[in-house]
């Protein structure tokens, strides 16, 4: 049992957990992710660490209520306890001095940007980021990604907040002017990341994503995870999260990502259901 | 009993045991085979001829005092029975389901030659489900030795390691990466096959000798073993299994309703996705499937697609009904359930339509060729011979290798080019010294009952080496 610390409304449909879990703590990198289960009943979902600190024995993880799982979670409060944390997972970044690095965190993906652009910066990077969102509803960590970026550029979608803009834009105009970047790690949904590694590709700057796969173990036991990198299939929780975005298949990505859409849809209604008739204490 | 005086006519007949209905238990995930009544247990215990010499006893992996738990059982000595039978075995209640009886202790019953030899696995499971129905006699917990064991695995072979050294004295943990202990009896073999709570209970009793399981624990992530050495456990044994899935590297694989049988039957058993959405993980079945191999993973899964609702599912086999791996029980059980057998049929492509998901599978006819280094006639492709198939799902029940994750950091591990780690078969040494190794990981995917050999094995080896000098050379080349 992983106890929830503390719990914090980041954004109003995205949540943040600090969960007490100090072995995993004690070995945690920026890039590695948890996989969560909050009951005896409940399916296994990747989370990537958003945080963590040694000293308290803390992970940090934030997530957007899309599903039923999410919202389930985003009833909890502190002091409830989720009954899986497994971790740390996956291949943490690789972290060294590059030069200049963009850090482009978009929704619920600023969350694992955070780590890695703050580790960067700990390597003597000069840290660019980008963070932007659909709209200002599901823009957070403004100011904890201020702290550990050289510069900071913030946009939604609907111009709600901040710049108008989709991420690729001001990614563009960097990548197109005269300073040199040399790496960049774009997280955020599947769809983003592809179109920040097409904006990127021309220019040839090294694009690290962090790819979200459909899980089910996390240790390369089932394959859920397979994704297409370089024309090889490679498993996301092992061989991964990150990869070289400009080799990933994105098409078949996003389509496994679809699988389970039905059930998903399906469970989330019944979940909505039985919240607003009461008929299961939650 | 002498040979002489038993000879009862019963002997000719072995004992059927009930079974549900096929065309009803093909919908259900109740137990298909209901075990013997005390009358059928009787008769059939009244077949065994109690040979001077039992042969069945050396066709047992681990031995299991045949002709005595039989005798017992006869005279109505149930405790009897139960201490003869788990004097060698901590899981019969797991091991009287799923051992390949045919080609272990039954096939060397004298009885065999006959063509019935003695039911030796229903009796088993009927004594070991008898002392579950009475509640497991708590054993008294050993002395402590003062000694601590590191167990990564929590299947048969760790199970049964961490149970003999704990009788022994030893503190012994488990660190298990799922949040379930029982490895492929709880992830891989489903409910109707191997009841969830026969499991349980043997996993309590394990944990009733004084082992502390601890889930959630990837070794290789959380931990590194030179990492558990380093914190001062005395050993460790590794039971990780062969946990790692094989595709066939064929186009169209990554579709979606491909999947390896391990993830199918992780998300039906383990995570309970037949009873989604009261679960919450979901798993697809269209109309038609199909799966690919016939080891007892592929009937597993083929019969739990047609309890999922497929109106037809199809094994695809590239050699013949000669060659199949699986237990003759459940392709009997596969068979009577109407899972469709395509023998000599080999895929080559899997079809994907819209949104990416599986809409056929190519396949090859196939004929037996020359004996290959398996000593099987290697299947060799009729040259234009495709056909296509319509199928909604595609299960790739290939066989399975070692997962890698746990070497992490353990260069002095040494592998084979198959991913096994080598080890000493009688003793469980590795090549790492204080770490031994045994079960899947060692032999690649094979049986429940080998498994527990190979942790009892390492077990008692673990023992007379860390209470000897170590003057002895750690390794030494196994006899040829
Ligand atoms: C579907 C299916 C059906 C089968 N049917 C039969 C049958 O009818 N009869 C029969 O005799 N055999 C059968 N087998 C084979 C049998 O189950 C295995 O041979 C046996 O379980 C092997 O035992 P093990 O202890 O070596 O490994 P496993 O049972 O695989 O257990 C290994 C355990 O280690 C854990 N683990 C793995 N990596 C790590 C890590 N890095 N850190 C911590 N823990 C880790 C796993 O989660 C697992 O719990 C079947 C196998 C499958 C898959
Ligand atoms: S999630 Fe199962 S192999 Fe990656």
């Amino acid at each position: 049992m992983y106890e929830i610390l503390s719990k914090q409304d980041v954004a109003p449909v995205s949540k943040l957990f600090v969960v007490s879990a100090p072995e995993i703590a004690r070995k945690a990198k920026p890039g590695q992710f948890l996989i969560v289960r909050t009951d005896a009943e409940g399916e296994r979902i990747p989370l990537t660490i958003a945080d963590f600190d040694r000293e308290a024995g803390t992970v940090t993880m934030v997530f957007q209520e899309v599903g039923k799982t999410t919202k389930q979670m985003g009833k909890m409060e502190a002091g409830d306890v989720l009954s899986d944390v497994v971790g740390p997972l996956g291949l943490p970044s690789e972290i060294e001095y590059y030069g200049t690095v963009l850090c482009v965190g978009g929704g619920v993906g600023i969350a694992p940007v955070y780590p890695i652009a703050r580790a960067l910066k700990a390597a003597g990077n000069y840290v660019i980021s980008i963070i932007g969102a659909r709209n200002v509803n599901l823009l957070f960590w403004e100011d904890k990604m201020r702290s550990v970026s050289d510069e900071l550029i913030v946009c939604t979608d609907d111009g709600s907040y901040a710049r108008k803009a989709l991420v690729t834009e001001p990614m563009k105009e960097l990548l197109g002017s005269v300073r040199r970047i040399d790496r960049i790690w774009a997280i955020g949904p599947a769809i983003m990341m592809k179109f920040c590694t097409l904006t990127s590709k021309p220019f040839n700057v090294p694009t690290i994503v962090s790819l979200n796969s459909v899980m089910v173990d996390g240790t390369g036991m089932c394959g859920a995870c397979r994704v297409e990198v370089g024309g090889q299939t490679r498993f996301v929780c092992v061989h991964g999260p990150e990869f070289d975005g400009h080799q990933v298949n994105w098409d078949l990505l996003l389509s496994r990502q679809r699988m389970y859409l039905t059930e998903e849809k399906r469970a989330t209604e019944e979940y909505d259901h039985e919240c607003t008739c009461g008929t299961r204490a939650v | 009993m002498s040979e002489n005086m038993a000879r009862p006519t019963k002997t000719q007949v072995r004992q059927e045991m009930p079974t549900q209905d096929p065309q009803v238990r093909n919908t259900n995930y109740n137990e298909v085979a209901l075990g013997y009544t005390d009358e059928l247990a009787l008769a059939e215990a009244s077949r065994c001829i109690q040979c001077k010499k039992p042969r069945c006893v050396t066709g047992c992996p681990v031995e299991v005092r045949i002709p005595e738990f039989i005798k017992a059982l006869r005279e109505g000595d149930m405790w009897g029975a139960v201490d003869a039978l788990k004097d060698k075995n901590n899981l019969p209640a797991v091991c009287g389901r799923v051992c390949p009886q045919e080609t272990q202790c039954e096939e060397l019953c004298v009885l065999a030659r006959k063509g019935a030899p003695v039911a030796i696995g229903r009796l088993e499971r009927y004594v070991a489900d008898w002392e579950r129905q009475q509640g497991i006699k708590i054993p008294e917990r050993a002395i402590s030795c003062g000694r601590s064991i590191a167990i990564i695995g929590a299947g048969p072979a760790g199970l049964t390691c961490a149970g003999d050294l704990a009788k022994m004295g030893y503190q012994v943990t488990i660190l298990e990466a799922l949040h379930s202990p029982g490895g492929v009896l709880i992830y891989g073999i489903p409910e109707f096959r191997l009841p969830k709570d026969v499991v349980r209970a043997e996993v309590e009793y394990v944990k009733s000798l004084g082992v502390e399981i601890k889930l959630n624990s990837v070794v290789g992530k959380l931990y590194t073993i030179e990492e558990l050495l380093a914190e001062g456990y005395d050993g460790i044994f590794l039971g990780t299994g062969a946990g790692l899935p094989m595709f066939m590297d064929i186009p169209g694989e990554n579709c979606n309703g491909v999947y390896s049988a391990n993830e199918f039957l992780t998300r039906v058993n383990l995570m309970k996705a037949y009873r989604f959405p009261e679960f919450d993980t979901p798993v697809k079945v269209g109309k038609v499937v199909a799966v690919v191999g016939a080891g007892n993973v592929a009937m597993d899964a083929s019969r739990c697609a047609k309890r999922l609702g497929a109106e037809e599912v199809h094994i695809i086999y590239r050699r013949s009904r000669e060659e199949v791996p699986a237990r003759a029980e459940e392709v009997h059980h596969a068979e009577e359930e109407g899972i469709i057998f395509d023998f000599l049929t080999n895929p080559v492509e899997i079809h994907g339509g819209e949104g990416n998901w599986v809409t056929g599978i190519r396949c090859m006819r196939m004929a037996l060729g020359e004996p290959d280094a398996s000593g099987r006639r290697r299947p060799v492709a009729i040259e234009g011979s495709e056909f296509d198939m319509d199928c909604q799902t595609v299960i790739m029940a290939l066989g399975t290798r070692p997962n890698p994750l746990v070497f992490s950091d353990a260069p002095r591990l040494e592998r084979t080019r198959y991913g096994t780690v080598v080890a000493n078969e009688q003793t469980g040494r590795t090549k790492m010294e204080c770490v031994w190794a045994g079960g899947d990981i060692v032999t690649g995917a094979a049986t429940v009952i080998s498994a527990m050999g190979a942790g009892k094995r390492a077990a008692a080896d673990m023992h007379a080496y860390l209470c000897s000098d170590r003057s002895e050379p750690w390794w030494q080349e196994p006899a040829a």
